[in-house]
């Protein structure tokens, strides 16, 4: 490896450490942390949360952002909930009505934002108050789902060794994960991706396709906010309107612990799978204490991000200073 | 041709919905006078957009420098928190043990509030974070921060001189609406007659140029940033006096939403340079307008998000100038 790409890389190696560092320090405090089972259960737990945070790497990669993604969480998972339940549709197609609202909802907001050039921060901030508002017309009482289909689905899990099971939701994020890690690194919407992010004009100039990537991407983001929401109402076997709230700021926070600059052109579906995994070992470490109340993840997840935006920051003055010596 | 002011579209909206309700709801233009205080619909539209208007003043100025703040509405809860603590001294907080304090509750909140603020000014200005990424921290944590101050619960108190804040009235309006005044006049007096607004206004449209001519950009982000955490704590403080506790987990939620589309609806641009704390005043009036409206007539309250996504939408594309060259509209250009 070269010394650019070392640094190039530092930032992911520095999330990737940071991990590890976590994970042993609570494999050494808990007993029982090191199992296949805390893991599948991990990545069933946060399915919902890393779905949506992958679709928004993409947008924050451009240099956007989606606040809409919490509510559209709610949304989607409420819609089908009541297709379901109130419908009587099959579930296979009541989960798939709400991808199909999310990508509508991610056009309007890719067409508002590419071609009136309005702030991607307020037009989806609108988004976020619409499919909240949606969602709490269609219900604004949680809603059970007992259709046998649906609870064969929520039941059924791939049986690994050691007790361990991947369910649904989990094999939804792995599949989620690899489409966006090849996506972004191996096709020409990823590398367009990537560039719109570096410098939007320049991209323009070497002709590259900029609105339709922007609205592709939005698209792609409200999709994977509506793939949450069905992951979430798998997870729960239940729809809820006000589920996913200030969710979009969890998925941030991954996002950006992940590595991902919010400035756009610089990070890696990769580094947020990581980013969500430290959010879930944080969860899963304080679960395991017992004794630490709920809102000490939350200051934990404010501590965190600030450590790391304060060493990306260090990174970035000293490659600055390296480049002008 | 006279350059039409930046809200006047937002201005449209509110004397629409005004007007609306003038025609078809009976009863929305009516006051009363009750133990020498005015009551209506009129006079509760005013008083409940005091929160979100007192939020809009300090974003208005953080957003006219380029930036955002995302942090208030996890600092009015941190406020209404600090305050009900010191007031009522619950056990299992940090408050607990001590006498209640009530003259401290205000002076101390609103110190906790303005320190939040300067919190995230020194992440901006001097660390130079993202203003997004920087005030997500503590919108993120500040709550986490409220419910550890609060021990996770929602902590009452009865207090008659702090209730007074924001149930009381004087010369025949609620106090909240003269604490509001008040604010909107130190501020607009001390933008307009000092060089603060101007600062403001060049470390927004070109930072570069300001600091030629010599603007301390830094002091005047860190300035912004604290100024916008105190109104918040202001905020936060009335919303607890309202309802006598600080409930950690929703006071302010999405307020910090409400005030930024109140800002940009009232015609400052989310990109700095020139704004309006007038236009983001009549933006706040139109957001609550829409509300007391929407719950008068009986709609359902949920309706109001999906009418507020469409107003902000609608008023934002007005204001595009991309819209404007599309549609061929003659209007002269608001300039960004």
């Amino acid at each position: 490896m070269t010394r650019a790409t070392l640094r190039e890389r530092l930032p992911i190696l520095i999330t990737a450490s940071i991990l590890a560092l976590l994970t042993l320090a609570a494999g050494l405090q808990f007993e029982g942390f090191f199992t296949l089972r805390v893991l599948t259960n991990l990545i069933a737990d946060n399915a919902f949360l890393g779905v949506v945070a992958i679709g928004l790497t993409f947008v924050i990669l451009t240099g956007g952002i989606d606040l809409s993604v919490g509510s559209a969480v709610g949304c989607s998972s409420i819609m089908a909930a009541s297709l379901v339940k109130n419908a009587h549709l099959h579930p296979l197609l009541a989960l798939a009505i709400p991808l199909l609202f999310g990508i509508v909802l991610g056009a309007f907001h890719g067409v508002l934002i590419a071609r009136y050039e309005l702030p991607p921060f307020l037009v989806t901030l609108a988004g976020l108050f619409l499919c909240r508002g949606i969602a709490l017309q269609i219900s604004q009482e949680s809603l059970q789902i007992d259709s046998p289909f649906f609870r064969g689905l929520t039941a059924w899990s791939l049986t690994l060794p050691a007790g361990a099971s991947l369910t649904l939701p989990a094999l939804v994020l792995l599949l989620v994960a690899a489409l966006a890690i090849v996506a972004a690194r191996q096709s020409s919407y990823g590398r367009a991706v990537y560039a719109i992010g570096g410098n939007a004009v320049s991209a323009r100039l070497m002709g590259l396709p900029v609105s339709r990537t922007l609205v592709l991407t939005y698209m792609l983001s409200g999709f994977c906010a509506a793939l949450g929401g069905a992951v979430f109402t798998l997870y729960t076997s239940s729809g809820n309107a006000i589920s996913g709230t200030g969710l979009e700021l969890d998925a941030i926070a991954a996002v950006v612990i992940g590595g991902t600059l919010l400035s756009g052109g610089y990070g890696s579906p990769f580094g947020t799978l990581i980013g969500i995994a430290i959010l879930g070992v944080v969860q899963t470490a304080i679960t395991f204490q017992g004794t630490l109340s709920s809102w000490w993840a939350r200051i934990l997840v404010g501590a965190l991000l600030l450590a790391f935006l304060l060493v990306q920051k260090t990174i970035e003055s000293l490659a600055r200073r390296a480049r002008t010596a | 041709m006279r350059r039409l002011p930046n809200w006047s579209w937002a201005g449209l909206v509110l004397v629409t919905i005004l007007l609306f309700n003038l025609a078809l709801t009976p009863g929305f233009f009516d006051l009363s006078l009750r133990d020498s205080r005015l009551y209506g619909s009129l006079v509760d539209v005013l008083n409940r957009a005091v929160p979100v208007g007192l939020l809009a003043i300090g974003m208005t100025l953080v957003i006219a420098t380029g930036g955002v703040d995302l942090s208030v509405g996890a600092v009015m809860a941190v406020a209404g928190a600090v305050a009900a603590g010191l007031i009522s001294r619950p056990a299992g907080t940090p408050f607990a043990g001590g006498s209640p304090s009530p003259a401290l509750a205000a002076p101390v909140a609103l110190l906790a509030a303005l320190g939040c603020g300067l919190f995230n000014g020194v992440l901006i200005a001097v660390l130079e974070f993202q203003p997004i990424v920087a005030t997500l921290l503590l919108m993120v944590a500040g709550r986490g921060i409220a419910q550890l101050l609060a021990n996770g619960q929602i902590v009452t108190f009865t207090d008659p001189g702090f209730a007074l804040l924001a149930r009381g009235a004087s010369f025949g309006l609620p106090n909240p609406i003269w604490i509001f005044v008040a604010a909107f006049a130190v501020f607009g007096l001390c933008l307009r007659w000092t060089a603060l607004g101007l600062f403001v206004e060049a470390t927004g449209s070109n930072p570069v140029a300001a600091r030629y001519v010599g603007i301390d950009a830094r002091a005047v982000r860190l300035t912004v940033y604290a100024l916008s955490g105190l109104c918040a704590g202001l905020a936060g403080l009335l919303t607890a006096a309202d309802i006598q506790a600080a409930d950690a987990n929703n006071a302010g939620l999405y307020l910090e939403l409400d005030a930024i589309l109140a800002v940009s609806v009232g015609g400052t641009a989310l990109t700095g340079g020139r704004f309006s704390l007038f236009g983001s005043l009549i933006g706040a009036l139109l957001m609550q307008t829409l509300t007391t409206t929407i719950l008068t007539r009986g709609i359902s309250p949920e309706t109001t998000l999906v009418l507020k996504a469409m107003i902000v939408v609608a008023v934002c594309l007005l204001q595009a100038p991309k819209f404007r060259e599309s549609v061929g509209n003659r209007f002269r250009r608001v300039p960004a």
